[in-house]
């Protein structure tokens, strides 16, 4: 009994859930196809570190960071740019995409020293 | 209605305008005195690099600016820790060296000749100044232009600080001061922002901080402590998350760029409340975003799953991490980490850590001596930043609170207390002003108004008051009140605390915000006690960066009877070593000259300031606690020349090396067991006289140092223990003295060659 409607409550949960983010713009999805690709890599070569070990610890830090930050800044970018966040109400998309665009760049150029 | 409004807005740009340049002014005028208040070691000794460890940043700038930055990253050092070498190039924080190498260079490329020596000496208080101003950026943020000001002329002065950044103090504690205080602006300007440019500036400035001191840990567990904090007490906000989580992933990267750091700032304990935080905080914002695109009733349905699920899940990640932990060596923590946890761990367990002077607790007065009056402002500063409470204060409030617990455990981390004192202190005194000068605005055209009506009134503000027109009314028993509490109060400090309590009390008990109003003679007197307290701090911090922290250690003064004594035989000694020896040649010396010998005397040395190597410093403190013949044997398989003892016997030196030697008796019987301190000591009792046990007596630091001393006065009367020597006459038979500065400081012996067989031979036939 307790069973049936906790899964009833998942089920509702999770149609409520889909309903609330369908009402999403088309933009903000994307962005969170972005931060679910990236924290999908970073997953895989987490799960790839566990089988065949860390060795070349500083391309498995790399890597692995790398996936991690792009995602935490996509994910300031979408905190940014959401209309819905009053706190941000009178940043411009532009300036929001610019401060993105060079955390990233100097992440990448970070990255780039642990190459090889 | 509209053009009053007009031109009450002009008068009001104007005065921003007016205030703004004002404001600048004032700034470069404390640039101005931080970097002039800390020239006094220039003025009263000369431009030289002081003590121990900025001879070795001296020393690698030099390498830097001849060799170029490549070099420099690859340079092994064989000329230091013989015959092992030191790797130079991956063993120290570089931001220092790279900082003033850069200054160098620049002002060469713009046909400024300076060497490299005058860049050294000055990278110290230019520091200071930007540190002072960095103050004012970061209390700006927290309370504002008034309190940012404040702070950063208490800062310029503040002498905890003045002691690590005096002219020639060529040390990391000289810039990285600057970017901790720094890396804590931009982290609270992203926070009160919320921009990613700011977090991105933030990351380097972290970058520059972990370049340049190890301190950096403090900085990589306040934040997350500060985060952590901020979402226990609900917080959270979007802001939050993008001053933090970039700083993490960014900052644990550029960290693992610097060599010395590399991969610990991923593998060791230090590190760990970081990533644990970051965790938190994504869980924290999934929770709240979910929460905003769900019905509450749906939320709570939705919390009921996740936390069953996610306490699973967190028991087993915490699992990991003890098991993590547990199975890195020292549970993951470092010696230095560990005394910091536990301040009596590094006294039972390291003596090398435990013997540095700077790293045991302070006393009572050093407190006193280096905040001086800003101890008693701190408490009314924190009482400040509660109201009201922003995430800006709360950080305030948080880093005064975990810098005066390590003050407490050693005394060099009073560097990091120095600032958030300064920070605190800075508000107090501005609210306090705020509180006295609003006050006195107000009344001042009401009591000349009131003494120009009724002259014969005793009392004018007490009239004046209740029926005020304007919003700060006070009833007269709320006032009475005040006058009750302001009169005994003779310490400033009460009544500001009573005062800023008051202000703050008052707008929650009343909806309405209410401004509070003082006495007019109240606050007039409290201005200038407050005024009179600045001075008394201004006076001290003069004086302390005068006497107390100017002195540069390689030259002494002494004022006597007979006018000024200038000792200046270190360089005396290490200048007779550099023309006098080979360039080979091996020096040997407690670990504290080491530095110096490989900077001023060019000569190799054993063991030096860097202690990374126990074994090596404690066959060094083995010798000096032999006799003669074994610590020969010692020296010898060191390939060791001279050997450099410091004795202050002669002139009244306190730290030489026989108030040293207990300090190599521990550390080389830690390594070697057959050296035992009781052995050295009478009853417990550390004594030279007479009374001094025969090891002590016969042993290489005692010979040594008191050799032939009883020719100078004919009694050997040591002016430091003040006591006559025990043992007057002393023959060395393996050890030949070749040189003795003009007052005996420094005294340097050459080992005998070792004596031809044939020698022996007939000696021995000669005893028998």
């Amino acid at each position: 009994m307790v069973k049936s409607s906790g899964s009833d409550d998942a089920r509702a949960l999770i149609r409520s859930l889909r309903v609330a983010y369908s009402a999403t713009p088309t933009t903000l999805k994307i962005i969170d196809l972005y931060v679910c690709f990236a924290v999908l890599t970073a997953l895989i070569q987490a799960v790839y570190m566990g089988m065949v070990g860390s060795f070349p610890f500083n391309s498995f830090l790399s890597g692995e960071l790398s996936c991690i930050g792009t995602a935490v800044l996509a994910v300031c970018l979408r905190i940014q740019v959401n209309k819905e966040n009053k706190e941000f109400k009178d940043l411009p998309l532009e300036r929001a995409f610019a401060d993105f665009v060079l955390c990233n760049l100097v992440l990448h150029l970070v990255i780039m020293n642990f190459l090889g | 209605m509209s053009s009053a409004s007009e031109e009450t807005t002009k008068g009001s740009t104007l005065r921003n305008a007016f205030g703004g340049v004002l404001g600048f002014f004032i700034l470069l005028l404390i640039g101005i005195l931080a970097f002039s208040i800390r020239l006094f070691s220039v003025i009263k000794y000369e431009s030289v690099i002081h003590e121990f460890d900025p001879y070795f940043n001296y020393r690698v700038t030099q390498f830097l600016t001849k060799n170029g930055i490549y070099d420099f990253w690859n340079w092994f050092d064989d000329r230091t820790w013989y015959p092992l070498g030191r790797v130079i190039g991956g063993t120290v924080y570089p931001g220092l060296t790279l900082t003033a190498g850069t200054l160098w260079w620049f002002l060469n490329s713009l046909n400024i000749p300076l060497s490299v020596e005058t860049v050294c000496v000055f990278t110290a208080p230019i520091f200071s100044a930007f540190a002072a101003w960095a103050t004012y950026l970061l209390t700006k943020e927290v309370k504002g232009i008034g309190a940012g000001i404040t702070a950063a002329g208490l800062l310029a002065m503040v002498p905890s600080y003045i002691s690590r950044s005096v002219a020639g103090s060529y040390d990391n504690e000289a810039v990285a001061i600057f970017a901790l205080i720094f890396t804590f602006y931009l982290y609270l300007k992203t926070l009160n922002t919320g921009s990613l440019f700011y977090a991105t500036l933030n990351a380097l400035s972290y970058f520059y901080m972990v370049c340049s001191w190890g301190g950096y840990t403090f900085i990589i567990n306040l934040i997350p402590m500060h985060v952590l904090l901020c979402i226990v007490t609900g917080r959270y906000s979007s802001r939050l998350y993008i001053a933090y989580a970039p700083l993490v992933v960014l900052g644990t990267l550029l960290a693992a760029l610097v060599p010395v750091v590399g991969f610990n700032a991923v593998m060791t304990s230090e590190h760990f409340a970081s990533f644990l935080v970051f965790i938190i905080i994504h869980v924290v914002a999934l929770v709240y975003y979910i929460k905003g695109i769900l019905s509450p009733k749906m939320f709570k349905v939705a919390m009921t799953l996740v936390v069953t699920i996610g306490l699973a899940v967190f028991c087993a990640f915490i699992a990991v991490l003890v098991a993590l932990v547990a199975s890195s060596p020292t549970k993951g923590w470092s010696g230095r980490s560990l005394s910091l946890l536990d301040p009596t761990y590094a006294s039972k367990y390291i003596p090398i850590i435990a013997s540095v002077s700077e790293h045991q607790p302070p006393t009572w007065p050093s407190y006193f001596m280096d905040i001086n009056v800003l101890a008693f402002l701190v408490p009314a500063g924190i009482i400040a930043c509660f109201l009201p409470l922003s995430d800006a204060s709360s950080f305030a409030v948080l880093y005064i609170v975990t810098s005066a617990y390590f003050s407490g455990v050693m005394v060099r981390l009073m560097l990091v207390l120095a600032p958030a004192a300064c920070i605190l202190s800075g508000i107090a005194l501005s609210e306090a002003f705020d509180v006295f000068t609003r006050s006195i605005k107000f009344q001042l055209p009401k009591a000349l108004r009131m003494t120009d009506s009724s002259a014969g009134d005793t009392n004018p503000e007490s009239a004046a008051l209740p029926n005020d027109v304007k919003p700060e009314k006070h009833s007269s028993s709320d006032k009475t009140e005040d006058n009750l509490k302001e009169r005994p109060s003779k310490k400033n400090r009460k009544k500001e605390k009573e005062n800023i309590e008051k202000v703050a009390i008052k707008p929650k008990h009343e909806k309405k915000k209410r401004l509070l109003v003082l006495p007019l003679e109240a606050s007039v007197v409290a201005i200038l006690l407050l005024i009179i307290l600045g001075g008394f701090y201004v006076v001290h911090c003069v004086w302390a960066a005068a006497e107390a922290y100017s002195a540069p250690s390689i030259v002494l003064t002494s004022h006597s009877h007979d006018g000024l004594h200038v000792f200046d035989d270190f360089r005396e000694a290490y200048a007779w070593l550099r023309h006098n020896t080979e360039v080979d040649d091996k020096v040997a010396s407690w670990w504290d000259y080491g530095y110096q010998t490989t900077a001023m005397a060019n000569r190799t040395v054993i063991v030096d300031n860097n202690t990374w190597n126990n074994t090596h410093i404690a066959t060094v403190g083995t010798a000096m606690s032999s006799p003669e013949k074994q610590a020969w044997e010692i020296f010898n398989s060191l390939d060791v020349k001279y050997v450099l003892v410091v004795f202050g016997g002669l002139v009244g030196y306190p730290s030489d090396d026989i108030n040293k030697f207990l300090w190599m008796v521990r550390i080389g019987g830690g390594v070697f067991p057959h050296i035992k301190e009781p052995d050295y000591l009478r009853d417990g009792q550390y004594r030279i006289d007479s009374q001094a046990t025969p090891t002590m007596l016969n042993c290489l630091m005692y010979k040594l140092s008191y050799y032939r001393f009883v020719e100078t006065d004919g009694k050997g009367f040591d002016r430091v223990r003040r006591t006559e020597i025990g043992k007057k006459y002393i023959k060395l038979t393996h050890f030949e003295e070749v040189f003795t500065t003009h007052h005996w400081m420094v005294r340097i012996y050459k080992l005998k060659p070792p004596k031809n067989r044939i020698k022996g031979k007939s000696k021995k036939s000669k005893s028998v």
